[in-house]
């Protein structure tokens, strides 16, 4: 700097042009760098799982829509029978979404305590904030499927054990959001309240949780979303509901196609009608939140 | 008149209160009423009939002990050592654990005073602290034992089969056999196999000592003697891991690519068409609804199991939320940057690089390296459906229901890559964007 304001005003333009495209041309560099070394990886990456895979991509990509023709055609060839087969599985899904509820119903009132006694400022024990953070980690961080799957051993099949471990991610993962959600909370109320001689969870329930409440339930609406898809995964592997009988039916292979379309339709009705109901409301609490 | 609206105003406020009451007093009773439901449909009452604790025994033990097995096989009167009774953790042969000692009267000291002996001619002793001796002789396929009529519950007899369980170990004896398993705390043959040079050497030893393998040298030998762990298998192990964090990253950055272009047509501000948009809207919303689960059995039929099945799984679904996600934050981008690069004359791509990328970039960043972390759990999950990664070995293992130790490695495995993934995502983020949260 100092040597371009001690020389004249057209040579430091000049200055200022050739440095500035000098940044630029780094900019340009680095950011080719980057690039470069993503498209790398992405390539190399594809080409690793694709020979890891016991089928290559280029061979798989024509089948790709057979097994779905042959399931729509079964399907259609025996389109009468479908209602019948709907009607069916209706109770595993009802058994899916009860999985799905009550786990984000416990993980929900798990993911409140969590919040509370790991958010400073609310704390019940100050002390013991960063335990309760780590807690909801670790929680966080094991896959529902390594939990569901341990349970299923010790508690038998069934929706016991998937309901256990969507319900202790959700409270994990919940934990978290509610967290950073709470220590936005205005302390006045909690203050006030603390004024009149109110215990903690008075205060917790009575000047925490009405100014939460809005962003609370939009997290845990979008979780139970999320948590249907999990059961339905985690009936896959032994958790009964409609992953199981999905399973069950994929088994049978060729001339159960139909049972397969109808647990298909089922799945997907469920997914699209839950994700538009809570996405409406969803945006209805948060606008009505900026009023 | 202002009675009368005061009286109108209590009344209101009456109401009001009744109603917030009700919802206060119905809300937690609807939910309570659906947690009796659940606690019935479930079926929770029936649990403790289902529920095996003898499972729940051996899972809490296996995890953190092994168990060294000594088999007399009573036709050829053959002794085996092998740890965990498997053939990859078989002791060499002349070689023992030196808690066993003797040639024609084997003793195998399990500790605490109980001892076992194996004697000629398929005889066994038992001796067990505070209990008379036990001897058990085998003739073909019937065991003769000098047991007492009524058995403590820690001996069960019949004249096929002795079980005998102490806290410092077990000892089964049948007609064919005679096996005695002893415990220990810790993963067996964790960094070693039996038949490695370097098994049972400490560390200083294996790294200054003189070459216990005189072919090669030790750090080296012992760094591939520890890779290729038969019993751990840590080269596989590490391959899959690779594999379930290959799966996330193809699968997140794959579906971030196909789903920029496509945001654009979804998003109300570049795309005029009202077709083209509500179309590439219901392909979103299509894809999304189908779901990972779905995608996985669909594409495990083309493409066979494996890595790259699982990452068009969650590069199918991904594209789904991207799109949706993207097209959102492209909505609500400012004019007023647009305009800005129009008004210098750029034509429409340049429009779109320099006026609305920048503004997208950070949201879309943050939600990239937010779906890598999730991902790196789903894809987990998938692997353990389609049979790739990290998820289906832990699939295997407990499938087993054996391994419990390398189900609990397998477990910790899971929780340490989970919590790097969101530790890298977290500091890519504040790295990229600048911004810690």
């Amino acid at each position: 700097m100092a040597e371009i304001s001690a020389s004249g005003a057209p040579q430091s333009v000049a200055g200022i042009q050739s440095s500035y495209l000098a940044q630029v041309q780094r900019r340009r560099f680095y950011g080719g760098l980057t690039l470069l070394i993503f498209v790398i990886l992405m390539v190399s990456g594809f080409n690793i799982a694709d020979d890891r895979n016991a089928g290559g991509f280029w061979e798989g990509l024509h089948q790709i829509g057979d097994y779905p023709a042959d399931v729509l055609s079964e399907a259609w060839e025996k389109r009468a029978d479908l209602p019948g087969l709907i009607a069916k599985y209706v109770p595993a899904l009802v058994e899916t979404i009860n999985i799905a509820a009550v786990s984000t119903l416990i993980g929900v009132a798990g993911g409140i305590f969590l919040s509370l006694l790991g958010t400073r400022g609310l704390a019940r024990w100050p002390r013991l904030i960063p335990l309760f953070r780590r807690i909801s980690d670790i929680m966080r961080a094991v896959p529902e499927i390594v939990i569901a799957l341990v349970l299923i051993f010790v508690l038998g099949g069934g929706p016991v054990p998937a309901m256990i471990a969507i319900a202790i991610h959700t409270a994990g993962a919940l934990g978290k959001m509610f967290s950073e959600v709470a220590e936005n909370a205005d302390l006045k109320p909690v203050e006030g309240l603390a004024s009149t001689g109110a215990t903690w969870s008075q205060r917790m329930l009575l000047g925490v949780l009405p100014q939460v409440a809005p962003n609370y339930i939009s997290y845990s609406l979008l979780r139970f979303e999320i948590n249907i898809r999990a059961s339905a995964i985690l009936g896959f592997v032994g958790a009964g509901g409609i992953g199981y009988e999905l399973r069950n039916a994929m088994a049978w292979g060729p001339g159960r196609f139909d049972e397969a379309a109808a647990i298909f339709i089922l799945l997907f009705g469920t997914i699209v009608f839950f994700d538009q109901v809570s996405s409406r409301y969803r945006n209805r609490l948060t606008e009505g939140q900026g009023q | 008149m202002t009675a009368i609206d005061l009286n109108l105003t209590k009344q209101d406020a009456d109401k009001l209160f009744q109603r917030k009451r009700l919802i206060g007093f119905s809300i937690p009773a609807l939910i309570f009423a659906y947690l009796v439901y659940i606690f019935f449909a479930f079926d929770v009452p029936g649990l403790a009939g289902r529920a095996n604790l003898d499972n729940a025994v051996t899972l809490a033990s296996d995890s953190w002990s092994h168990k060294v097995h000594v088999t007399r096989d009573n036709r050829s009167g053959e002794i085996s050592y092998a740890v965990e009774g498997e053939r990859k953790g078989l002791y060499p042969d002349g070689q023992r654990p030196d808690w066993v000692s003797g040639d024609s009267v084997v003793t195998i000291d399990l500790g605490g005073d109980h001892i076992v002996r194996y004697l000629p001619d398929n005889r066994t002793e038992v001796e067990v602290p505070g209990f008379p001796l036990i001897e058990v002789q085998a003739v073909g396929r019937t065991l003769t034992s000098n047991l007492p009529a009524d058995l403590p519950d820690w001996i069960s007899a019949s004249n096929r089969r002795i079980a005998i369980t102490t806290p410092e170990g077990r000892v089964t004896l049948t007609g064919a056999r005679s096996e005695v398993f002893n415990y220990f705390p810790g993963w067996e043959l964790f960094w070693f196999t039996l038949d490695s040079p370097y098994h049972g050497q400490s560390l200083g030893k294996i790294l200054l000592g003189p070459r216990l393998d005189p072919d090669r040298s030790n750090i080296g030998g012992a760094v591939s003697d520890w890779w290729n762990n038969k019993m751990w298998r840590h080269k596989d192990v590490a391959w899959a891991i690779g594999e379930t964090i290959l799966m996330a990253f193809l699968g997140t950055m794959g579906a971030a690519i196909l789903a920029l272009p496509l945001a654009f047509l979804a998003a109300k501000r570049f795309s005029p068409v009202m077709l083209v948009r509500a179309g590439t809207r219901r392909i979103f919303d299509f894809v999304r609804g189908v779901d990972a689960l779905i995608w996985t059995v669909v594409l495990a039929r083309a493409f066979g199991p494996g890595p790259l099945t699982g990452a068009l799984a969650i590069l199918i679904t991904d594209t789904g939320t991207f799109g949706k996600i993207f097209s959102e934050a492209l909505e609500n981008v400012d004019q007023k940057q647009i305009e800005g690069v129009s008004s210098t004359g750029a034509k429409p791509l340049q429009r779109y690089r320099f006026g609305v990328i920048p503004q997208v970039v950070p949201v879309l960043l943050a939600q990239i390296l937010y779906f890598l972390e999730s991902n790196t759990r789903s894809a987990t999950i998938i692997g353990a459906i389609t049979g790739g990664g990290i998820g289906l070995m832990l699939t295997q293992a407990i499938q087993t229901q054996k391994d419990w130790e390398e189900v609990a490695y397998y477990i910790s495995l899971i929780v340490v890559m989970v919590m790097f993934m969101d530790w890298l995502s977290g500091w890519l983020r504040s790295k990229l964007i600048g911004r810690k949260d």
